[in-house]
Parts: C-alpha cells; sequence; structure tokens
C-alpha cells in the first residue's frame, strides 16, 4: 500500500509523454543548431525541426502554421496577448473585459495593464462557473479592445460558452483572447469556428515538456498584432524576440501531433473514469458537493468540496500516495481560500474543503479505485476530529456561533 | 514541504480525540478560529477541583495537519498539570517540538489561545477570578 504513488494533478501539469520525449532527443547534441542560424547545415534542421512542429500545432487547431508564435508557456502568452492588444490597439481604446476567474497570469497583467492607464472589466460567474453574456454585451463600450476569458477554468474545468462570446465580439468589433492552457490537447479546440483571435496555451498541460509554449494570433479577418514585450533579434514575426527552444518546441510539436490522434479516445476513457470517482465520493460521503457546472466541463475534471473538513489537512492523509490539489491554502501568507471558488459564490468554509482532482492520459483504473478509498478514509478521519462536524451533526446552527476571527 | 515525524505521528495518531460534558463545572472549553479561516480548535479540560489539577483533556480541529497536530499536543502537555502550569505553555514550545515550518507559526498560536481559553472558560464557570494570562489571550 505504502509505495504506489498516484497523480491526479494534471491540471498542474501533465507527464512528459515518453514518444515526445523521444523525439526530443536529437536536438540537443546530434543537431545543436539554433533555428535563426539561416547560413548553415546545423541552423537549417533546426529551423526545418520547428516549421515541422509549427505544422503539427496548427494542424491540431485546424489553423495556419504561420498563425503560430512560440513563447515560453502559456503566463508569457497571456502577457504577450494582453499587453501587446493593449499598446498596439491605443488609438481604438484603452478598455479591456476579463473574468474574475482567470487565472493569475491574465489577472496580473490586467492590474498591470490598469496601472498603465488601461481600464478592465471583471465580469462576474454565477454559481455554475459561467459568466453571463448579457453582463458581457452591457460591459461592451465604444472604448473596448478586447475581450479575454479563458476556454476552461484550471480548477473547476468549467467550459465557457466559446462560440456565443466570440458572436457578441465580432458583432461589437472587438478582439477576442483565450486563455486555452487547459484546454488545448483535451478537447477539440478551434479557434476559427469560435470565433478567437488570440490563444495562449502551454506544452507542459499537454503531455509536453515544460518550458515552451505558443501564442496563436489570427493572420486573417481580422489580420491582428502584437507590439512585442520581449526585444531582440525580431524572431517570430517579430512578435516574440529570443531563440527557439527547439528540443522544447520538437517535443510540443509531438505531444500536439499525439493529441489530435489520441485526445477522443483519452477524453472518452478519463471522463468514464472521472464519473466513477465522483459518484463514488459523492454517493459514499454525505455532505459533498460539486463545485462548478457539470455539463460544460473538461471530461477528466472534478472539484469537491468535503464539508466541515479542511482541504490541506485532508491531502495530508494520503498525499505520501496521491496527488490532488486543493482549493485551501492555510498558510500565514495567505489564509484565504481560492478565489476561484468565491467567485462561483462557495463560502469560504466550503471553499477551504475542496478537491480538485485532474486525470490524465495515464491513469488508471485502479487509481481511481485507490483513491476513492483512501479519500473516504480519509474524509472520515479528519471528520471525526471536526469540532464543526460534530456540531452540524448535534443539529448547532454554525452561523449562530462567535467565531473568533484571528 | 517536508513534515517531523512527530508532526506526521501526532496528524495520523491524534491523542486525546473527543468530547468532554461541556455542561459539567469541572469541564471548560476553549474554541477558536473560524471555519472561514480554515481552522477551529476546539480544545477541553476536566479539573479536579481539590488539587487544582487538570485530570482530562480533549479536542477537535478543524484544520491542517499542523493545526491538528499542535492541538493534540497540547491535550497531552496538558494533561496531570496544574491550572497554573498549564498557563505557562507557550506557542513556541509546539513550535519548536513539532517543527513547525514558519507558515504554519499560527496554528501554535491558536493552539495556545485554545489552551487559555479553556481555562478561563473553567474559572469563570467556578467563580474563580480568570488569570491575567488566560484573559490576554481569552476571546
Amino acid at each position: 500500500m505504502g509505495n504506489r504513488l498516484i497523480y491526479l494533478d494534471n491540471n498542474a501539469t501533465t507527464p512528459t509523454d515518453p514518444r515526445a520525449v523521444e523525439a526530443m532527443l536529437p536536438y540537443f547534441y546530434e543537431h545543436p543548431g539554433n533555428a535563426a542560424s539561416r547560413n548553415h547545415p546545423f541552423g537549417w534542421v533546426a529551423e526545418e525541426a520547428v516549421d515541422y512542429a509549427r505544422e503539427q500545432i496548427a494542424q491540431l487547431l485546424n489553423v495556419d502554421s504561420k498563425e503560430i508564435i512560440f513563447t515560453s508557456g502559456a503566463t508569457e502568452g497571456d502577457n504577450l496577448a494582453l499587453k501587446g492588444v493593449f499598446e498596439m490597439y491605443q488609438r481604438k481604446g484603452n478598455h479591456i473585459i476579463t473574468v474574475k476567474t482567470e487565472h493569475k497570469a491574465v489577472l496580473d497583467a490586467c492590474q498591470k495593464i490598469e496601472k498603465m492607464g488601461g481600464e478592465v472589466t471583471y465580469l462576474n460567474v454565477g454559481r455554475d462557473g459561467l459568466i453571463d453574456l448579457g453582463e458581457l454585451e452591457a460591459a461592451i463600450t465604444d472604448k473596448t479592445i478586447l475581450v479575454s476569458v479563458m476556454w476552461a477554468n484550471n480548477e473547476t474545468g468549467v467550459i465557457q460558452p466559446m462560440k456565443a462570446i466570440g458572436d457578441i465580439c465580432a458583432k461589437h468589433g472587438v478582439l477576442f483572447m483565450s486563455d486555452a492552457t487547459q484546454v488545448v490537447g483535451k478537447i477539440p479546440v478551434n479557434p476559427k469556428e469560435v470565433g478567437v483571435h488570440l490563444m495562449a496555451f502551454t506544452s507542459h498541460k499537454m503531455y509536453g515538456p515544460k518550458g515552451v509554449g505558443a501564442l496563436y494570433v489570427s493572420r486573417k479577418n481580422p489580420r491582428v498584432k502584437v507590439t512585442s514585450q520581449m526585444d531582440g533579434g525580431g524572431h517570430e514575426r517579430g512578435m516574440r524576440s529570443g531563440t527557439l527552444n527547439v528540443p522544447g518546441i520538437v517535443g510540443f510539436g509531438k505531444a500536439a501531433e499525439l493529441a489530435r490522434l489520441e485526445m477522443a479516445a483519452d477524453a472518452e476513457r478519463l471522463s468514464k473514469l472521472r464519473d466513477k470517482l465522483e459518484s463514488a465520493l459523492t454517493s459514499t460521503l454525505e455532505e459533498t458537493y460539486v463545485n462548478g457546472n457539470r455539463e460544460h466541463r473538461m471530461p477528466h475534471v472534478t472539484n469537491i468540496s468535503f464539508k466541515h473538513v479542511e482541504g490541506e489537512g485532508l491531502m495530508m492523509t494520503f498525499n505520501q500516495e496521491i496527488a490532488v490539489s486543493s482549493g485551501s491554502a492555510c498558510t500565514s501568507a495567505s489564509l484565504e481560500p481560492s478565489y476561484v471558488l468565491v467567485a462561483l459564490g462557495l463560502g469560504d468554509d466550503l471553499a477551504h474543503s475542496s478537491i480538485r482532482f485532474s486525470l490524465g492520459r495515464f491513469t488508471k483504473e485502479e487509481d481511481i479505485d485507490y483513491t476513492i478509498e483512501a479519500l473516504t478514509q480519509g474524509v472520515n478521519h479528519m471528520r471525526d476530529l471536526s469540532p464543526i462536524w460534530e456540531m452540524y451533526k448535534d443539529g448547532v446552527d454554525l452561523e449562530s456561533i462567535e467565531w473568533s476571527e484571528h | 514541504m517536508a513534515y517531523s515525524e512527530k508532526l506526521l505521528d501526532h496528524f495520523k495518531n491524534p491523542r486525546n480525540v473527543g468530547t468532554l460534558d461541556k455542561g459539567s463545572d469541572s469541564v471548560g472549553t476553549g474554541l477558536v478560529g473560524a471555519p472561514e479561516c480554515g481552522d477551529v480548535m476546539r480544545l477541553q479540560i476536566e479539573v479536579d477541583k481539590a488539587t487544582n489539577t487538570i485530570i482530562d483533556a480533549k479536542f477537535k480541529t478543524f484544520g491542517c495537519g499542523s493545526a491538528i497536530a499542535s492541538s493534540s499536543l497540547a491535550t497531552e502537555w496538558l494533561k496531570g498539570k496544574s491550572v497554573d502550569e498549564a498557563l505557562t505553555i507557550d506557542n513556541m514550545a509546539i513550535v519548536e517540538e513539532l517543527a513547525l515550518p514558519p507558515v504554519k507559526i499560527h496554528c501554535s498560536v491558536l493552539a495556545e489561545d485554545a489552551i487559555k481559553g479553556a481555562i478561563a472558560d473553567y474559572q469563570k464557570k467556578n467563580g474563580i477570578p480568570v488569570s491575567e494570562a488566560a484573559l490576554a489571550k481569552a476571546h
């Protein structure tokens, strides 16, 4: 029992598929060239490998390979898209619309933009994690240049109505950007079909290596430009300078090809395992709630609150064997629980009680069976220890107690 | 963050989990923290009035592993101590014993508060003037 290690934290990062690793290896020593060296075979080989990977990624998204700008990851892609559009379209306006449940890479970039003179509207989400399309449309003004909505949320897996948002943006002539980190390579993603003009994503969430990502930038209808945020040699059509990470890009390309071929089967298998995990836990354990919309969400993710149990403590009952993540950050630096769950309208207590399970390509059914058992034991152990569970069981109204905040 | 063996032991095999009769006037109850903050500690002591000695201690805690271990350790230390001795238990002693990392020091503070809260509650119930040390921390 003690020597198994089960990884259910694939929304944090995925293992690199061994087939992607294999594709990368020749590009460390055998083919060490700089893809920008145009005058010798080392450079040509590297450039060819990068072009091939760009094509593999473009195929996955059904876009033109020239629309793929390589970056170091989704954080850089988000920053480049937001700040790059803000600078490039200054004459048109200074207003950006985004959502409270976005990743910090988007929220913090937006805060920086506010300091630079921009105006940002942060949309609410409902209890199901979805934005209100009416609220979005009402927020658009003649100064609005960009709407930024993440395709699916990292904590809950909830998928936003992308096509409907794209239609609203098109109607008002506003650019539409999406942080698609959690969806690319997991479900079909076609930015052109839904009207997304800029889209950031990363290799390490789709079984590729870390340290490489991409920004999709539409070249036609409309032709979008962003002001570079990294100045230098003018790589990536002038939008992102810096020597390309050739082995990383090759692995990213291979991961994209594998995703194109395998994601449908992966999604089908993982959604069954996810549903098994979810229904076992919610039926065995009382006062257990699934967070976010259960219809519009990623197939491999579930976020569950176990009432009156603190998430970090619960994790400690099994974290020698099972890796998951919690919406509770119980440290003196931050006593605040997940802002995403709080934005959904969960009380802080339920947010502190949440665990995110994110399955992946290498998750086996026996992993799920073991997790169900360990979680059930862990929750029961923690509830036996929990004074507020005891009060709840005794019918005490927890709201009526005067808690000593600290 | 790697936890100490002692902390893990208290977390996995917590001592003195349970509930004493809070209606009894030989029992003092300290309830500190709040569900919204992710920590609630309830610590109870039973005092032998004749000797002013803590003869039993129980706890229940909603919180992270460090909070659970801190309260478990506190109950162990309380048993057999006089009320006056119990008032001298300092949170830093808990930090040291469990090797709590800096971000978890607040868990030990909570345990100290719970001890003092329980003593203050016992003293109030019995018409004993609440000790100054307990008063300072009791909410």
